[in-house]
């Protein structure tokens, strides 16, 4: 066809940080902030999952509002004044990396996370009462290490309650719900229905929810079982993307290999087959090429 | 499908369809992430139809699930193109624009009346006038389709009686309405595009064709055979006539994966030579005079493979190969260079550029746009052409442009393996979620989700024959016996039951399969065998003639 469709596409115009900002209509304030090179931190964010604004990292200051704005969500509308670096803004986001960082164990966490947590001088420790015996927040959430199948961990006491693999094992990838928030306060956690081990769970062991984890709570059980040993070392890995071997999909997987193993598989967010998803043959079905 | 071995759409076409025809496809645990696009489509509003024997977990999502009989399928898309007709929502301009044959499809069709197709079919006629209103007054419609539909005596029938739907209704060659037939394996559809096949040179061009086998000859220097060659099928009848005695394997396991396995096991065992060039030493190595180590093509070797949306993607090495297993490009020509030709040692990348010189559809692709552009979909034949998403949107030009897409007349053709008072069920066979073909490269991982091989009755056939869950009981065809444990799935309809091939060391499905053959894509028809099943304590009934009992490998 030669006639292809025309679209209309409006422009809005704001102000971010003094800076004039267009961007099309329906952009999302962290993304117009991303077009004028503001960095702005996120946790429950993830360009392949839709927001569910329960971090609070990502918010920023809008003239004339009440409170502050998650920028994961809001769309960004026709003469808008924005901050993202006022003290208002600032101390929030100090605050809510305190709190949560005082309550988990972060030890695993995305670097990415951690070097957010640094920028805004944030010390989790303020807000952990524990003493040398372990009493505090820390250890209100603290919980052995679920291990119940042989292909991924889930360590709860690195849980920081993000919600993307809720998300990404329901509407947004997997469509398969086997997992949920149970509980609330400092009882809220991840579990499957009546908290049954996975095996006995609706769980199909995609992996998509360890693929958007950003503390290391789900975790390859060889992930696990190679810092157990002390033998993990990421300096040592290479990453290379090749294809699946199984269906006729094509779909896009990163192998993470260190001393000649595979020890972790991963899928590009930005790539248009997967959007980071894989099913359970090319996240964990690669153990045949090693089998040596 | 029009000359062009390929679906005609891109995945995320079906996210922004307006009806889904999933058929003769369990893509929810055969292709789960294609599965992820079908359902953004679900989400967004689009009205699914699922066609399928067996009420899977893809037939969960459907708005309607149509259980036909097995095998039924050309009858039931013809019944869907008479009611198209009978109730004038024919999308008449595009018909006479784009295609031909149209009144002897039409007559053709004319006796699958919705009741007929009722009768041959075991889909209520109301189901089929829905499906066939809906289809025809969508604005887009996508149909979908896997080995349910390919892997049976008359494949190309069923594939055809699709096409005819898509030509009926123009749900082709624009975006969002298409064809999309889901392949299997990896890079099978790479495979077809690069040659390997029997009539076909890279880039689909046929080997017959004087003009095109020219370009091979003065590329390669040498006379090329005029006549195409055997496909897999045809081999192993040629292998039995005696006319084929050497056999060269590369990264197939046909001794336990092809249908009628006795058959398979005697033709292999009685060659002259027999070269397995593979990863492992699979049950076929076992049986060759050679076996050739090879490197893993997805993780141990560079290279390209092609998907089912036609997207040409790069491999490339991430581990160091074991022993002394080596690409299979190196070995290859290390056997030319015996054989009196000296290849050198071409890289990947070499011979990529020797495809991009002969083959009209991957002109465009040098290795720098693969590698930027995440892959790019075929047809692409300049460095400047941004590839092809969608297929076929000639078919839209007015007037159009090259030949018209012919209607194909086809008919309604029961299972060769027929069902009678002693064998009265019909076995299907399929994957699940976590597992693949013969188990050869699945087996290496531990997947929570597998619990072997197990034969899947109806809730109503369990009762009736006294079988619970668990149980090991007999299933017997008319070429032989395999024994393996119930499983109840009340997603069977009663007369119907269920096996995989991923665990023939030990049930041996393919004992049971028929090699009935379609004479043109060279397929068998895995999916429709005649089986009884036995209780084990009770003493065998008498085998048929020219049956042995149970043959298990251990």
């Amino acid at each position: 066809m030669d006639a292809v469709p025309m679209s209309f596409v409006r422009y809005v115009d704001l102000t971010i940080d003094g800076k004039s900002v267009r961007v099309p209509e329906g952009t999302t304030l962290l993304q117009a902030c991303q077009s004028a090179g503001i960095e702005t931190p996120t946790l429950c964010y993830a360009e392949n999952l839709t927001p569910v604004n329960v971090c609070r990292v990502c918010v920023v200051e809008v003239e004339g509002a009440r409170t502050l704005v998650p920028s994961c969500s809001r769309p960004a509308e026709p003469g808008m004044v924005v901050h993202t670096d006022s003290e208002r803004v600032r101390h929030s986001r100090r605050l809510v990396f305190e709190l949560l960082g005082s309550s988990v164990d972060l030890s695993t966490a995305d670097p990415k996370y951690l070097a957010d947590m640094a920028r805004y001088e944030a010390v989790p420790e303020r807000f952990d009462t524990g003493d040398a015996t372990g009493h505090g927040a820390k250890a209100t959430v603290q919980q052995p290490v679920k291990i119940d199948n042989e292909l991924y961990v889930r360590d709860y006491s690195k849980c920081v309650l993000c919600y993307k693999c809720v998300e990404a094992c329901g509407t947004d990838a997997q469509n398969t719900f086997a997992i949920a928030v149970a509980g609330r306060g400092f009882h809220a956690t991840i579990a499957t229905e009546f908290e049954t081990p996975l095996p006995d769970s609706a769980c199909v062991y995609c992996g998509n929810c360890i693929g958007v984890c950003p503390t290391g709570a789900l975790m390859f059980k060889s992930e696990h079982d190679m810092r157990e040993a002390g033998t993990w070392d990421e300096s040592k890995q290479a990453v290379t993307d090749t294809i699946c071997p199984y269906c006729g999909v094509g779909c896009t997987v990163q192998l993470h290999v260190q001393d000649n193993s595979i020890v972790r598989v991963t899928s590009p967010h930005d790539h248009d087959v997967t959007e980071g998803h894989l099913c359970i043959k090319g996240r964990f079905g690669f153990q045949f090429v090693q089998n040596r | 499908m029009f000359g062009a071995g390929g679906g005609t759409s891109a995945y995320r076409e079906i996210e922004e369809t307006d009806l889904i025809v999933l058929w003769g496809s369990n893509a929810r645990e055969t292709h789960p992430i294609f599965f992820h696009h079908l359902l953004k489509g679900k989400q967004a509003g689009a009205r699914m139809f699922a066609i399928d024997p067996r009420r899977t977990s893809s037939v969960a999502w459907a708005d309607v699930w149509m259980g036909l009989e097995v095998g039924s399928d050309v009858a039931l898309a013809n019944a869907i193109g008479r009611e198209i007709i009978a109730a004038g929502l024919c999308n008449t301009a595009f018909i006479e624009r784009a295609t031909s044959g149209f009144e002897e499809y039409k007559a053709a069709v004319e006796p699958y009346t919705l009741e007929h197709g009722e009768k041959l079919t075991g889909v209520k006629a109301d189901a089929i006038r829905d499906l066939a209103h809906s289809y025809a007054r969508a604005d887009r419609a996508q149909v979908c389709w896997t080995l349910g539909i390919t892997e049976h005596h008359n494949a190309v029938d069923n594939v055809f009686a699709i096409i005819n739907l898509s030509l009926l209704t123009g749900h082709i060659g624009r975006f969002g309405s298409g064809l999309v037939p889901l392949r299997g394996q990896n890079n099978v559809q790479g495979g077809g595009d690069m040659g390997a096949l029997p009539n076909k040179f890279v880039g689909g061009q046929d080997v017959e064709d004087p003009e095109l086998r020219a370009m091979f000859e003065r590329e390669y220097g040498r006379p090329l055979l005029e006549k195409r060659g055997w496909h897999l099928s045809e081999m192993f009848d040629a292998m039995e006539k005696g006319d084929l005695r050497a056999v060269y394997v590369l990264g197939e396991n046909p001794m336990q994966s092809e249908a009628d396995a006795k058959r398979t096991r005697r033709l292999l065992e009685g060659l002259d030579h027999l070269v397995v060039q593979d990863i492992f030493l699979t049950k076929t190595a076992e049986v060759a005079d050679v076996v050739l180590p090879a490197a893993a093509s997805w993780c141990e070797s560079e290279g390209t493979v092609t998907s089912s949306e036609r997207r040409v993607q790069r491999v490339r090495k991430a581990l160091d190969p074991p022993g002394q297993a080596r690409d299979d490009i190196e070995i290859l020509a290390a056997l030319a260079r015996r054989l009196g030709t000296d290849w050198g040692a071409p890289t990947a990348a070499a011979v990529w550029e020797e495809v991009r010189r002969l083959s009209p559809w991957h002109g465009g692709m040098s290795y720098a746009r693969l590698e930027a552009l995440n892959g790019l979909q075929w047809p692409c034949p300049t460095d400047d052409h941004p590839g092809s998403p969608t297929l076929h949107t000639r078919l839209w030009d007015d007037p159009v442009t090259g030949p018209r897409a012919p209607f194909e007349v086809v008919h309604h053709a029961p299972p060769v393996d027929e069902l009678t008072e002693d064998f009265p069920l019909r076995l299907t066979t399929g994957r699940r979620l976590d597992s693949y073909n013969t188990g050869v490269q699945t087996g290496g991982y531990t997947s929570p989700l597998r619990h072997g091989e197990r034969i899947e009755l109806s809730p109503e056939d369990a009762e009736r024959l006294q079988m619970v869950p668990g149980e090991v009981v007999r299933i017997v065809s008319r070429r032989g016996s395999v024994e393996a444990p119930v499983k109840i799935d009340p997603g069977l309809r009663p007369g119907l039951t269920f096996m995989t091939l991923h665990f023939p060391d030990d049930v041996e499905t393919n004992i049971l399969t028929i090699d009935a053959v379609d004479p043109r894509s060279g397929t068998a028809e895995f999916k429709a065998a005649a089986v009884r099943v036995e209780k084990i304590s009770v003493a065998p009934a008498a085998e048929p003639v020219g049956a042995s009992t149970a043959e298990r490998t251990r």
